[in-house]
């Protein structure tokens, strides 16, 4: 019960910042994809290195523990191009389908409806999927840190270096 | 049509922070980081279950992810409040049935929009239950956490919108 209501809250927590953020809106996804606009990619990326500054400081600690996806390039790979191509589509992400009917964006309604369909559908053939392309290129629950050999700390800084450098182009280039 | 007003807005850099913060907070307290699509798996099974309980209990995805409500499918639910209050705290709310960008270049029909959407949320939902996660679980959580798997995914997630983005707008905005 306590979980549920960690959950509740933190979700409400998520989903007003990205209201505020303006990520909720189709515009704002089709206009990074479109290279035009980079509001999503921005918060992103902020979320991206303060969480990675916040979650390995707390491993560090003893605190917490990791929780990594296993890498299955078959699975990755072609599932991430796939979601891709009906991310554009719709114009929303899972979470976001739901933050926009919340701003009263109610086309993404239609996408929640066809996500319920999708994970149908991947349910009826997930047997199948799982003897062929999830068995391809598996390699574990694998870090960059420990693939590269590298103090995770050194490859932090130097995606916090990234960033920065990103996003003073974006405001130069007025994305 | 409404545009969009950036004084009722946050900067997405400050927003975008506070949610690491708020993610980290929430490793710490419940060990629990961000992720939405299970979700709509749990959802589709429990919706599943009214009409076939026996099939459902004998599937081998719903095996996997056992259709029950959990911290994930709260944090979901979670979403869309905080949304509601957002939206209506700043008088940003409104029903709007076609995004701006959309209407530009497809026009006004909400049948079309409907097809497009729905189609794009099956496709998507698929992928993403393949690629084992989206833009939160691999793109946030998968990121923060250096994963090999989260830079993967989140690279081939831009590649393929970016991809029929470019075919969808060819034409430009009329």
């Amino acid at each position: 019960m306590k979980m549920l209501i960690y959950g509740l809250i933190t979700g409400i927590l998520f989903g007003f910042l990205l209201q505020r953020a303006q990520v909720l809106r189709y515009d704002k996804q089709l206009g990074a994809l479109r290279l035009l606009d980079m509001t999503i990619v921005k918060f992103m990326l902020s979320s991206v290195l303060v969480g990675m500054i916040g979650v390995y400081f707390l491993k560090d600690l003893g605190l917490a523990a990791l929780s990594v996806k296993p890498t299955i390039l078959g699975g990755n790979i072609l599932g991430g191009l796939i979601f891709g191509i009906g991310w554009a589509l719709l114009g929303y992400c899972p979470g976001t389908s739901l933050g926009a009917l919340g701003e009263g964006r109610w086309d993404g309604l239609w996408g929640i409806l066809g996500m319920l369909a999708g994970a149908a559908l991947f349910a009826e053939v997930y047997p199948t999927l799982k003897a062929t392309i999830l068995t391809w290129g598996d390699y574990g629950k694998i870090t960059l840190p420990e693939v590269l050999g590298i103090n995770h700390w050194f490859l932090i800084l130097l995606f916090v270096i990234g960033g920065i450098l990103l996003f003073r182009l974006f405001e130069h280039k007025g994305l | 049509m409404q545009e969009s007003d950036t004084s009722k807005y946050w900067s997405p850099y400050l927003a975008g922070a506070i949610s690491g913060l708020v993610l980290v907070v929430s490793v710490l307290i419940s060990g629990k980081f961000y992720g939405t699509s299970t979700t709509f798996v749990k959802t589709t099974g429990m919706i599943e279950k009214i009409f076939n309980a026996e099939r459902v209990a004998t599937m081998d995805y719903f095996i996997k992810e056992v259709p029950a409500v959990d911290w994930q499918w709260m944090f979901v639910i979670g979403i869309l409040i905080g949304s509601i209050i957002a939206a209506k705290v700043s008088g940003t709310f409104a029903w709007q049935p076609l995004p701006e960008m959309w209407q530009n270049c497809f026009g006004s029909s909400i049948v079309k929009r409907a097809i497009v959407a729905f189609t794009g949320g099956l496709i998507g939902m698929f992928g993403a239950r393949l690629a084992d996660g989206c833009p939160s679980g691999h793109g946030l959580s998968g990121s923060v956490q250096l994963a090999v798997s989260g830079f993967i995914a989140l690279i081939c997630f831009f590649i393929g919108g970016a991809l029929v983005a470019r075919m969808l707008y060819k034409g430009g905005d009329r």
